[in-house]
């Protein structure tokens, strides 16, 4: 489970990371969204990581560290999710605004000369 | 028995005096969203009241904490839902947090006067937003935990983005996409670093954090480290640190006046992050970890002046000056925090009050200046008669009383400027620069020149072009502004735009004739950091409320 967790991060934080750094704002939403699922994993993952382990204490097992996950991570989790999600609409009207100044939804507000 | 129970009511309400700078702009922010943006003279009036009573709390918080731990309610310690601190989350004021709480609420104040001449009128729910950032930037000096540091820090560049756009405009937009990009992917470093530290330690308390370091695993401690690491990336994207820096000079000098100026502060929050968390976990008691990363901090920053520098010098339009002024500024800071010299905190706290203050006038100031003078007043009115309200525009011509001797006031406050940005002797940019050289110089244990290393000289040669850089930049703007000017038009100028400027250069002129006092509570403040335990141990040990 973890190879295939870490593997995960790893492939949405790349695809992520390329995204970002291509010209067109519409690749660089894709690309932030990815890195934030990927940073999203990654916090969820600091908790360790548990099969069929209830975040809440059940009763009669209180105390016990064995029988559930950490619910911090998962909190933060949430926030976090809560927080890049409305970060993402916010970058999403800033996106639309620049094209409608400028015509064009290259990052730089105007077209690279093509070099033939 | 009423002597006791009123006392103890005292005691109470002094204890929530710490949260009503996060509160109090939050519910107002709230408040001024359904007011109707025709009533812009409400909207202002209730803004400004609520950032005055932050400001007079602040005041009221400092001088607690100047007193001593032992004045503070509740040990300067606030616990959110009454839970005791590694559990709960905690608000945690210190001499450090009062400065910058202080500080940072003075400046948003004039600011906010300053917008209030014509600058809110640009665009829809100016206020609001400034409340929003008033609330995230007390948050972020206030919270004890790294994780609300995270939201606080959120709120903060959230209001930033959109006070950055207000006005609007193809300039903005475009400055205001690059600086969203940036900062969604800095916040990213961030979560990355928050988590990588809870992983290896299991707390997110800043005061417990510092105590659990020093008996850390060596492989947990590598987790802390690179989790560190990480994290001041993101603050270092804040503060613009060199290589990190580029998108800072663009979107400040795209950013309308009286934005600019609370935007001083903004990279002053990435200083203060890392000076926390610097001093409060890689501080002495952090075992094998003190002093970690140190090197790069100190390399970066002296990159950073350098890069400034050569900015300053290169700035044909003064907003873009004084954005790389901001990374002097930084820089600055950011290298004597990786000198790593306890004998220089004192004076690098003087530096930052100082500078940011300097800062913020210089950028109200330029737009007051450049009024006057050309194209760039044109296109300001172009974009106000398109984005603006059209009802407002015959109110404005009305406004601009041109106040005799205007061009004699401007010509006095930039004089100002100019002495503090560069560091000559009166003023308090120099008594700050020298108390950083005489940290530098005044070794404890040898006074001798074989113990200064060769990072000290380039340090002090650094310190010394870059003022030598400012005065020479700020000379030729000068000449071409006031004395040589072509179209020779005198700026209309209201009062209450010139008035934060004044009284924001006034702070720095008090600041020099006070330097004592000033000097003495920044070296409590210093002291204060360089016992970080201290600290940890009075937040978690801050008994519950209600007596439990």
């Amino acid at each position: 489970m973890e190879l295939i967790l870490s593997a995960g991060i790893g492939a949405l934080a790349a695809s992520g990371i390329y995204l970002l750094l291509r010209p067109r704002t519409y690749q660089v939403v894709i690309g932030l969204s990815l890195l934030s699922y990927a940073v999203n994993l990654f916090i969820f993952s600091m908790g360790r990581l548990r099969v069929n382990a209830p975040p809440v204490l059940e009763p009669g097992g209180a105390g016990d560290l064995l029988r559930y996950t950490d619910p911090v991570p998962q909190a933060l989790v949430l926030t976090a999710i809560v927080i890049g999600f409305a970060m993402t609409a916010l970058f999403l009207v800033v996106l639309l605004v620049s094209r409608g100044f400028t015509g064009t939804d290259h990052v730089d507000g105007r077209e690279p000369p093509r070099g033939d | 028995m009423s002597t006791e129970g009123s006392h103890r009511a005292v005691t109470d309400w002094l204890n929530h005096l710490l949260i009503l700078p996060i509160l109090l702009p939050l519910a107002v922010a709230a408040v001024l969203i359904p007011i109707d943006e025709r009533d812009r003279t409400l909207k202002g009036a209730v803004g400004f009241a609520s950032t005055l009573v932050v400001f007079i709390v602040a005041t009221i918080l400092m001088r607690l904490a100047a007193a001593g731990e032992g004045s503070l309610p509740g040990g300067g310690v606030y616990q959110l839902g009454n839970w005791p601190a590694p559990f709960g989350i905690v608000l945690v004021l210190d001499r450090l947090s009062a400065l910058m709480l202080c500080l940072s609420s003075g400046l948003a104040l004039a600011a906010q006067v300053y917008s209030m001449a014509r600058w809110h009128t640009a665009g829809h729910h100016f206020h609001s937003l400034f409340q929003l950032l008033v609330a995230g930037l007390n948050g972020a000096f206030l919270t004890g935990d790294l994780f609300n540091l995270f939201v606080f820090f959120e709120m903060m560049l959230a209001a930033s983005y959109g006070l950055l756009l207000h006005g609007s405009g193809p300039l903005r937009v475009k400055a205001g996409l690059h600086y969203v990009a940036i900062n969604l992917a800095a916040s990213s470093l961030f979560l990355i670093g928050v988590s990588l530290i809870y992983g290896a330690t299991g707390t997110l308390n800043m005061a417990d954090l510092a105590q659990r370091l020093a008996a850390l695993a060596p492989e947990s401690r590598r987790l802390v480290e690179t989790g560190a690491a990480v994290l001041g990336v993101a603050f270092l994207v804040k503060a613009g640190m060199w290589p990190l820096s580029f998108w800072l000079p663009t979107a400040y000098a795209a950013a309308t006046p009286p934005v600019a100026a609370v935007f001083a502060i903004l990279t002053k929050v990435g200083i203060y992050v890392i000076l926390r968390l610097h001093m409060l976990v890689f501080g002495t008691a952090a075992g094998a970890s003190a002093g970690f990363g140190q090197d790069w901090l100190l390399a970066g920053g002296m990159l950073t002046i350098a890069f400034g520098t050569i900015g300053v010098l290169a700035s044909q339009a003064m907003g873009r000056l004084a954005a790389y002024a901001v990374l002097v500024s930084s820089g600055t800071l950011l290298a004597a925090i990786g000198l790593g010299r306890p004998e220089m905190l004192a004076g690098a706290l003087l530096y930052l009050v100082s500078s940011t203050l300097t800062i913020a006038a210089f950028f109200l100031l330029i737009e007051l200046v450049e009024r006057g003078r050309d194209a760039g007043a044109d296109v300001l009115a172009v974009t106000m008669e398109a984005y603006g309200d059209f009802d407002e525009d015959e109110e404005e011509e009305e406004v601009g009383v041109a106040i005799p001797g205007t061009m004699a006031i401007l010509g006095l406050c930039f004089c100002l400027c100019a002495i503090l940005l560069s560091g000559l002797p009166p003023l308090s940019g120099f008594i700050a620069k020298f108390a950083l050289l005489r940290g530098l110089f005044d070794l404890p244990e040898a006074r001798e020149a074989s113990l200064i290393s060769a990072a000290d000289w380039i340090y002090v040669a650094l310190l010394i072009l870059s003022g030598l850089a400012a005065m020479i930049a700020m000379n030729r703007v000068g000449i071409r502004t006031f004395w040589a000017s072509i179209e020779g038009t005198i700026p209309r100028v209201v009062v209450i735009e010139i008035a934060p400027v004044a009284v924001l250069l006034a702070a720095c002129i008090f600041l020099s004739f006070q330097a004592g006092p000033a000097m003495r509570y920044m070296q409590a403040t210093a002291d204060d950091l360089l016992a970080p335990l201290v600290l940890s141990e009075r937040v978690l040990s801050a008994p519950r409320a209600g007596g439990q």
